[in-house]
C-alpha cells in the first residue's frame, strides 16, 4: 500500500464532509412543517363548478401561453379527459360518475404542497416554497433532468419537449407575481361560480369543515389536500368520493421528502462506515497473506534444517562404515600376510629345526592386534 | 480501422466495421436531429412518461453492467484474491467506458446538458437523490479514469506519470468501492420518492439495497461475459498469465455469482413478506414479477452453482449472459415497465426507434473504444516493461 491510511482516511472523511454539508435532516425527529403561517390557499369546491372554463381562459392570458387550438369558449374539449402539459397549466375535466346524474366538474392544477415532492426531487433547487404559498421555478438553474415529473404524485409538472436548446419545466405558479402584487390567482379571479375561494389556509380549512358541517348529506367528509402528501396548498371539498374522479386517495399523508430521508441518511453512513469496514477486510487479507508467507518461510527453513540433519548423519555414517570397511580390509591384509607368513616359517621349519622358529610370528601376531585396536 | 482488422486476422471483424460504420452515420443523423428538433423530434416521451430507454437503459441499466471494475478491484486488492489479477484491467476498462457512455447518453436525455455541471457549482439541491447519483457518478468516473489510466500510460511510455498513477491504485479502489456502494443504491432509491406509481412488487423501501446488491451481480456476470467475448475476439492479444487465470476467474467469478444471487432472492423475498405484497403475485404483475424473479435470479443463481460444481465452463459462461439479461429486466420494469402502472395504456410509453436508434449508437460507441483501446494497449497482457510491478 503505497499511500498512508491517515491520508486515505482525509480524504475520505473530505469526500463524506461534501456530501453531508448542507443538508437538512431532521428526518428522525417529530418536527413536521405544516406550511407558512401566513401563507395563501385555494380551496375548490368542486361541487360549485359548472365547467366553463373561464378559469383555464384567465390562467392563458395571465401566464401568456400560447393560444389554444379550440377557444375556452368550446366546451367539446370536456368530452375528452386532459392533463396539464407544457402550455396548459391548469384543465377542468368531467366526469359521469353514474348514469344519469349530472356529470361532475372539477379543476386540476399544481397543488402546491406544503413540502413538494419536485423540490425535494430536484438536485439543483429550482423549485421552491414560498412564503406565500405558492411554488415557484427557476428556469435559470433548470438542467432539464425531469426527476421532478417522476416524483410528483399528482402529475402536474409539464416539460417542453419540443423545444430543441431550451427546454423548461412548466406549471402553475398559483399566479405568484400576482401575489406579490396583491392580486388573486387569475382563475380564482374569472371563476363565476365561486367554486374557488382564495385565503389564508387555516381559514380555508375551518371554511371546508364548516360547509361540511353545514350540508353533510352534499359533500364527501373530507378535505382533500388536508393531509395528502403532508398538506398542500390548494384544498378540495366535493360531492361525489374523490377517487371516482381520478384524485387518488392512496397518497398517504407523509411528504415526499420523507421517502427519501432513510436513503439520503444512509449516505454519510456508508461514508462513514465503508472505510473501517474495507481497510478491516483488507488488513485481515493482508495479514493472512503476511502469516502464510512467514508459516512458509518457516516451514522451508524447518524442512531445510532437517534435510541437512539428515544428510550430516548419513555422511557421519557413511563415513564411518567407509573407515570400518577400509579397517577391515587391512587387518584381512595383514591376516593374510601373516598367514603367509606362518606357512612359510612353517615350512622353513619342517625343512629344518623348528621350534625356535614357531614361537616368533605367535608374538608378532600380539603386537599387530594391539596396535590397530 | 483496416490496419488492425488485419492484425486480428478475422474476416468478421469486416463484417463488424460495415454494421458499426452504418449505426455511427444513423447516430450522428439522429444526434443532429435531438439537438434541433428536440426531444420531441425523437422519443416518444410525454409528461407522463418523463423517462424512458436512456434513462432506463443507458443510465440504469449502464451503471449496474459497468459495476465490474468495482467489484473485481474491491475483490483482488481488498479482498486479496490476487489470482483474479489479470481481470481487473478489462472489468476497469469496461466501466470506464460503460460510466463514459452513461455520461453521454445524458447529454442526450437532459434538457439543457451544458447545465449538467450546475448541481455542483450553482445550487446544491442535497435533498434530491439525483444530486447524489450526480455527484458519485462524477466522482467515479473519474476515478475510474484514473484507475484505467496506467494502461493508457503504458503505451504512451510515459514512465513517471505511470508510476504515479499506479501508486493510487489503493486509494482508488477503496473510494471506488464507497462510491460505487451510494450511487449503485442511490438509483434504486430515486424511486422512492414515487411509491404511487411505480407497481407494490417493485416498490420497497429497500430498493437502494436491491439495486446494489443486484449491481454486484450484474458487475460478475459482466465480467464472465466480457471475458467470453474477449477470448472469443482478442486472444491474441492475451498474454499467457491471462489465459492461465481465465478458468479459475471463470470458476470463481461463478461461484460469487451463485451466493450473490442466493442472497439477492431472499431479500428480495423478505421484501415481498414485509409489505405483505403475496396476494398481487396473482395479477398479471405478480407473475411478470415471478418470471423475473424465478426465472432471471432463481434459475441463473442455480445453474452458476451447478456450473462450478461441475466445472461446466460453458454453462456458467451462458448463466452469465442469462444474468446479465436479468438485471437488464429488472431495471426496465422498475423505470419503465412497472412505472405508471397505473395509467391506462394510451397513456404508457413504448419507446420510439429513433430513441433505441440512439442507445445503439451510443453502445456501438463503446464497442468501439473497448476495441481501439484493448488492440493498443495494455490490458490483456502486462506490458513488458512493468511485468513484475503489480
Amino acid at each position: 500500500m503505497s499511500i498512508s491510511r491517515r491520508k486515505f482516511l482525509g480524504w475520505i472523511g473530505a469526500a463524506g464532509m461534501t456530501s453531508a454539508v448542507g443538508r437538512k435532516a431532521h428526518a428522525a425527529s417529530n418536527k413536521q412543517f405544516t406550511g407558512y403561517a401566513e401563507a395563501n390557499a385555494v380551496l375548490h369546491d368542486i361541487s360549485l363548478c359548472i365547467g366553463c372554463r373561464k378559469c383555464e381562459d384567465a390562467c392563458n392570458k395571465v401566464n401568456d401561453l400560447p393560444p389554444p387550438k379550440a377557444s375556452f369558449s368550446d366546451l367539446s374539449v370536456l368530452e375528452a379527459s386532459r392533463r396539464t402539459d407544457a402550455y396548459t397549466y391548469t384543465v377542468v375535466n368531467q366526469k359521469q360518475t353514474s348514469g344519469n346524474a349530472k356529470p361532475v366538474f372539477f379543476k386540476n392544477q399544481c397543488n402546491h404542497c406544503l413540502e413538494p415532492a419536485c423540490a425535494s426531487a430536484c438536485f439543483v433547487q429550482a423549485f421552491r416554497k414560498t412564503d406565500t404559498g405558492a411554488v415557484t421555478y427557476d428556469e435559470t438553474v433548470c438542467v432539464g433532468c425531469r426527476y421532478c415529473m417522476v416524483a410528483c404524485p399528482f402529475e402536474i409538472p409539464a416539460y417542453e419537449y419540443d423545444k430543441a436548446l431550451t427546454p423548461r419545466v412548466t406549471k402553475c405558479t398559483m399566479c405568484y407575481p400576482r401575489l406579490i402584487d396583491g392580486k388573486l390567482p387569475g382563475c380564482v379571479e374569472a371563476c363565476p361560480a365561486e367554486a374557488l375561494s382564495f385565503g389564508k389556509r387555516d381559514d380555508l380549512l375551518a371554511l371546508a369543515r364548516e360547509r361540511i358541517r353545514k350540508f353533510p348529506e352534499r359533500y364527501v367528509n373530507h378535505v382533500y389536500g388536508e393531509h395528502e402528501m403532508g398538506g398542500t396548498s390548494w384544498l378540495y371539498l366535493s360531492n361525489v368520493p374523490f377517487d371516482r374522479i381520478g384524485m387518488r386517495m392512496d397518497l398517504g399523508t407523509r411528504p415526499a421528502g420523507e421517502l427519501t430521508a432513510g436513503a439520503l441518511g444512509a449516505v454519510p453512513i456508508v461514508v462513514g462506515l465503508w472505510p473501517i469496514l474495507l481497510g478491516g477486510i483488507y488488513a485481515v487479507s493482508k495479514r493472512k497473506d503476511k502469516i502464510a508467507a512467514e508459516e512458509q518461510a518457516e516451514a522451508v527453513a524447518a524442512a531445510l534444517e532437517e534435510a541437512n540433519a539428515a544428510a550430516d548423519a548419513r555422511l557421519t555414517s557413511e563415513l564411518e562404515k567407509a573407515e570400518k570397511q577400509k579397517q577391515l580390509a587391512i587387518e584381512k591384509e595383514v591376516q593374510k600376510a601373516l598367514e603367509e607368513q606362518a606357512a612359510a616359517a612353517a615350512e622353513k621349519a619342517a625343512g629344518a629345526d623348528g621350534t625356535a622358529d614357531v614361537d616368533k610370528p605367535e608374538a608378532g601376531d600380539d603386537d599387530s592386534r594391539s596396535s590397530t585396536e | 480501422m483496416s490496419d488492425h482488422t488485419a492484425e486480428t486476422g478475422k474476416s468478421v471483424f469486416t463484417l463488424f466495421n460495415l454494421v458499426a460504420g452504418i449505426i455511427v452515420v444513423m447516430g450522428l443523423i439522429l444526434t443532429f436531429l435531438r439537438f434541433t428538433g428536440g426531444l420531441s423530434t425523437v422519443t416518444n416521451l410525454s409528461d407522463y412518461n418523463p423517462w424512458g430507454i436512456w434513462i432506463g437503459f443507458d443510465l440504469l441499466t449502464g451503471v449496474a453492467l459497468a459495476a465490474g471494475g468495482y467489484v473485481t478491484s474491491a475483490a483482488v486488492y481488498i479482498f486479496g484474491m490476487k489470482k483474479y489479477h489479470s481481470a481487473v484491467r478489462p472489468a476497469v476498462l469496461t466501466g470506464f467506458l460503460g460510466y463514459a457512455l452513461v455520461v453521454l447518453a445524458l447529454n442526450y436525455d437532459v434538457g439543457r446538458p451544458w447545465r449538467l455541471p450546475y448541481p455542483f457549482i450553482m445550487q446544491q439541491g442535497t435533498t434530491s437523490l439525483l444530486f447524489e447519483v450526480a455527484a458519485c457518478v462524477a466522482l467515479y468516473l473519474s476515478v475510474l479514469f484514473l484507475e484505467y489510466s496506467p494502461a493508457a500510460l503504458e503505451w504512451l511510455g510515459l514512465k513517471r506519470a505511470r508510476n504515479l498513477a499506479i501508486k493510487l491504485t489503493m486509494a482508488l479502489t477503496f473510494f471506488g468501492v464507497i462510491l460505487s456502494t451510494l450511487h449503485q443504491s442511490s438509483l434504486g432509491a430515486l424511486y422512492l420518492i414515487a411509491p404511487s406509481k411505480l407497481h407494490p412488487l417493485w416498490y420497497s423501501t429497500y430498493l437502494p439495497v436491491y439495486f446494489f446488491v443486484s449491481s454486484i451481480i450484474a458487475g460478475i456476470s459482466m465480467v464472465l461475459f466480457e471475458s467470453t467475448l474477449s477470448h472469443r475476439y482478442f486472444k491474441d492479444k492475451m498474454s499467457r498469465t491471462y489465459l492461465d487465470e481465465h478458468n479459475p476467474v471463470t470458476l470463481g467469478f461463478g461461484k460469487a455469482a451463485s451466493y450473490v444471487l442466493a442472497g439477492y432472492f431472499i431479500i428480495k423475498i423478505i421484501g415481498i413478506s414485509v409489505d405483505n405484497n403475496w396476494h398481487l403475485l396473482g395479477t398479471g404483475y405478480g407473475v411478470w414479477f415471478l418470471v423475473e424473479l424465478l426465472g432471471f435470479v432463481a434459475l441463473p443463481c442455480f445453474l452458476y452453482a451447478v456450473g462450478v460444481r461441475e466445472k461446466n465452463l460453458l454453462l456458467i459462461r451462458c448463466t452469465a449472459v442469462w444474468t446479465v439479461l436479468g438485471v437488464v429486466l429488472n431495471r426496465l420494469n422498475v423505470s419503465l415497465i412497472a412505472f405508471n402502472y397505473h395509467l391506462p395504456s394510451t397513456e404508457r410509453y413504448v419507446p420510439h426507434w429513433m430513441e433505441v436508434g440512439i442507445t445503439l449508437f451510443i453502445v456501438t460507441l463503446g464497442v468501439l473504444a473497448f476495441r481501439f483501446i484493448v488492440t493498443r494497449m495494455p490490458i490483456f497482457y502486462e506490458h513488458p516493461d512493468y511485468e513484475d510491478a503489480h
